[in-house]
């Protein structure tokens, strides 16, 4: 660690010392909560279709980065722990997992509203996560308890939040995709200067539906962002294999696209500030981010049939979300490693106990498998022959 | 059980509990022949044994209140399997006067119309395709957030007229001209729902929402319950199904039966151009997602219609001819076939209960519950496939429920389990002609 310290670039590099203690108090950082703005340049280039590319220099500030650290170690950490719930079996059916792609929903956030529609597929713990979903939520919903933020009853496919405009969470490849620009026409109708972001992956991306979606979305000027989330693999499948044409930015064809290193989340945070600038101006556009899983397509895939464990740990090690952050973070004096283990201690204790406390809680009570069928308007109502035997009214 | 809402008066109309079962045009039409004064007489004189059922079966409702003109002094029947008209004339009609609290019952052969809502003797004469334009328009003008989407329903005035004249009314946005996706626009209008927009996506013919399956099953029908009740669905998916003449198998597909597993979601089939209309209207207020079975060949059906604004209850069947002997159960274009089959069969001196059950799902057991109770047979005839259609699954309900009040099995007619054929004759033969039931109900009344 010390080697790749005396590579940063920075020429207010202190050394590093064991405990912020030790230093005199006159020249302590602190774990910076600043917020002047700092210019970062994104290490890949953006690449368009139809469109300028956006500029590499990204306007963001220590806080920011900072705070990026902390939710992707949450996020991170949230994930890990899903697996080994998994593999205890507490956690049941589909689990599919969000780690690697970290950078993705916190580069999004940052970049847009709460008042801004996100909706995606089945890989959404940490979208969730990222739209102010807690932990208890979250992990109380993937073991099936009544504190889920689906009541329990949706699993690990189905977070939503509705308060935070954030659609879920949808089983169906693809299917979320229409639903999507649903959501962008609803803005569009009600003249709320929002945007809908609709994350799909390479997999989807090959799904008739999005280009029926395109093509609503182009034609009536939908404020819809279509994002590819093309972690190179459609559950076994390489995009090699199942795409004649892996440039997933251009697939829009009439629509403009650009293409964005995934795993770096100050470009992402910049393509999503300008896509949602575009898409309010001027329609729809396709982002693609080249990002990548660690684990498998779901807790029942190994992840390393279909490609080499050097692949995976190659990309872990050059590639990571996480790191590129604490490097960030390190040779911009932003903080210290001690300060980030740390944090990172501190958010590995935030998601125990979540565990903990969503392990506490409550299995729905047996009523519940018949409420919100429908919406009691119209009392509908299932009874026996003679009316008096209630057999259940579906609430 | 209907919608809250104090803005607007809404004429109650419960035509199940009463059993409301002839229109008024036909009473009217029958008392042209009487002269006022006696019609007090007339009331008394019931005929024979179908009559004294008829008795019976008034008997909770106050006599006084209402009208049982003898069978036998009604005119001839007439053959009226579509394009009934409602022809009452306007002297007999003002000088019956009756309000709407009243209720209207008479045993004629020939009830082959809908009931409609006993009103002020005005209503207004219109077809069950500008029936639909009626509710729906009346809707979008009283919620903004209405809107309909699917293939020219907006400048080319809908594929059989529904939307005519909506999109130069509301514009294009309100009024949406989709591109020729189904399953992309019917997502799309689920995905408006769940931020609380209210659309009603038409399917250009029910086949085509095959496509959109995915998109009504998991989307439409699950989303409230999987969210754990964060997101409500109010989408109305509407068009024509069934077997029309000589349109091929493809388009010639009774969906009910295909989406009639889903869960969290409501179907109901109109018929008349009353029911069409306050159907429209009911499932464009529900919080749930509707998918509402027009059928082709019943868009030119006339009637009269009150020009009060009414709802029908979505869940509740209709009853369409009171009667004692046999309860036939059936819905959309066959209740036309069973009620011309009824007129052979008063001549043979049965007595028919017919019942339009409307709801397709969920069933409502409470008026056919007391039907069976009453006549304890029961005939069910359907346009769906025999292989699980609406009327196997109502065929299990009833055997489920009701078991111990039937004296005979529950007999299903429906259509032949192959492909429509585009031959006229061939096409006639797989969906259920009125000979059919009669033979039917024959059999089961031995």
């Amino acid at each position: 660690m010390a080697l790749s310290r005396l590579s940063l670039r920075s020429n207010r590099f202190l050394r590093p010392s064991t405990t912020a203690a030790a230093l005199p108090s006159s020249i302590r950082r602190h774990v910076s909560t600043d917020t002047t703005p700092i210019t970062i340049e994104t290490a890949v280039p953006f690449e368009s279709h139809l469109c300028d590319a956006p500029s590499r220099s990204v306007e963001t500030s220590s806080a920011e980065i900072l705070s990026f650290f902390r939710d992707m170690a949450r996020m991170r950490r949230m994930e890990i722990a899903a697996d080994s719930l998994y593999k205890s079996k507490l956690i049941r059916g589909f689990c599919h997992l969000y780690d690697g792609q970290e950078a993705l929903a916190v580069g999004m956030e940052a970049a847009i509203t709460r008042k801004d529609a996100i909706i995606t597929s089945y890989r959404d713990h940490c979208t969730f996560l990222g739209r102010g979903g807690e932990l208890v939520d979250a992990f109380s919903e993937l073991m099936g308890r009544k504190r889920g933020c689906s009541n329990g009853k949706g699993g690990s496919m189905h977070f939503y939040k509705k308060d935070a405009c954030f659609y879920g969470g949808h089983g169906i490849v693809g299917a979320q995709i229409p639903l999507g620009c649903g959501l962008a026409f609803a803005q569009k109708y009600s003249k709320e200067e929002f945007v809908t972001f609709t994350l799909y992956g390479d997999g989807a991306a090959n799904q008739g539906q999005l280009f029926e979606a395109l093509n609503i979305a182009a034609l009536w000027d939908l404020p819809a962002i279509l994002v590819c989330e093309n972690n190179h693999y459609g559950m076994g499948t390489a995009t090699w294999r199942s795409a004649k044409s892996p440039a997933y930015f251009k697939r829009g064809d009439y629509v403009p696209g650009l293409k964005v290193d995934g795993m770096d989340a100050l470009a992402v945070k910049q393509a999503c500030k300008f896509a949602k600038e575009h898409a309010l101006k001027n329609g729809p556009i396709v982002l693609e981010m080249d990002t990548y899983r660690y684990h498998g397509h779901s807790m029942s895939d190994p992840g390393s049939t279909y490609r080499t464990r050097d692949e995976v740990s190659g990309v872990r090690q050059v590639r990571d979300p996480i790191e590129r952050v604490r490097k960030l973070l390190l040779s911009h004096d932003i903080a210290t490693e001690k300060e980030l283990k740390d944090m990172e201690k501190e958010v590995r204790k935030e998601v125990d106990d979540a565990v903990a406390q969503a392990k506490e809680s409550p299995v729905p009570e047996p009523s519940e498998l018949f409420t919100n069928m429908y919406v009691k308007d119209c009392g509908v109502e299932s009874f026996g022959a003679d009316r008096k035997e209630l057999k259940v009214t579906l609430t | 059980m209907l919608a809250e809402d104090a803005s607007f008066t809404v004429t109650h109309v419960h035509p199940m509990r009463t059993l409301d079962g002839i229109t008024l045009p036909h009473v009217l039409r029958f008392l042209r022949f009487v002269t006022l004064p006696g019609k007090k007489k007339m009331a008394a004189r019931i005929h024979g044994g179908a009559g004294a059922g008829a008795a019976t079966a008034l008997s909770t409702f106050n006599p006084k209140k209402l009208v049982a003109p003898s069978r036998t002094n009604l005119p001839a029947a007439r053959s009226s399997k579509r394009c009934i008209v409602a022809a009452a004339g306007s002297d007999a009609s003002k000088s019956l006067r009756v309000g709407h609290s009243q209720k209207l019952i008479a045993n004629a052969a020939v009830a082959t119309k809908a009931e409609t809502s006993a009103t002020t003797g005005t209503g207004h004469e219109l077809l069950l395709f500008e029936a639909l334009q009626e509710g729906l328009e009346e809707e979008m003008d009283r919620d903004p957030r209405v809107c309909v989407m699917g293939e020219d329903v907006g400048h080319y005035g809908g594929s059989y007229k529904v939307t005519k004249g909506l999109a130069d009314k509301f514009g294009d946005l309100r009024v949406l001209d989709t591109p020729i996706c189904e399953n992309a626009f019917t997502g799309m209008g689920i995905g408006a729902a769940m931020t609380g927009l209210r659309p009603v996506i038409e399917g250009m013919n029910m086949g085509f929402l095959l496509l959109a399956f995915n998109q009504i099953s998991n989307n439409c029908g699950m989303l409230h319950y999987t969210s754990g009740g964060q997101f409500t669905i109010p989408v109305v998916i509407r068009g024509p199904g069934g077997v029309g003449r000589q349109l091929g198998a493809e388009h010639s597909q009774r969906l009910e039966s295909y989406f009639q597993s889903i869960p969290g979601i409501q179907m109901v089939a109109c018929s008349t151009p009353y029911n069409a209309k306050g159907l429209m209207k009911a499932a464009i207020r529900s919080e749930n997602p509707v998918i509402l079975f027009e059928h082709v060949l019943l868009y030119n059906l006339k009637e009269k219609i009150p020009d009060e604004e009414y709802i029908c209850n979505l869940e509740e069947a209709e009853m369409v001819r009171p009667g004692e002997h046999i309860t036939i159960l059936t819905y959309s274009r066959m209740r036309y076939h069973v009620m011309q089959a009824a007129k052979t069969l008063v001549n043979k001196g049965y007595d028919p209960e017919v019942i339009d059950i409307r709801s397709l799902k969920p069933f409502d057991l409470y008026t056919i519950g007391n039907s069976v109770k009453k006549t304890h047979r029961v005939l069910i005839v359907e346009e769906c496939m025999r292989t699980g259609g609406i009327g196997a699954s109502l065929t299990a309900a009833i055997n489920e429920n009701f078991h111990d009040y039937l004296d005979a099995p529950v007999m299903c007619l429906s259509s032949q389990d192959v492909p429509t054929p585009y031959a006229g004759t061939l096409e006639e033969w797989t969906v259920v002609q009125p000979a059919q039931i009669v033979t039917a109900v024959e059999q089961l009344c031995q």
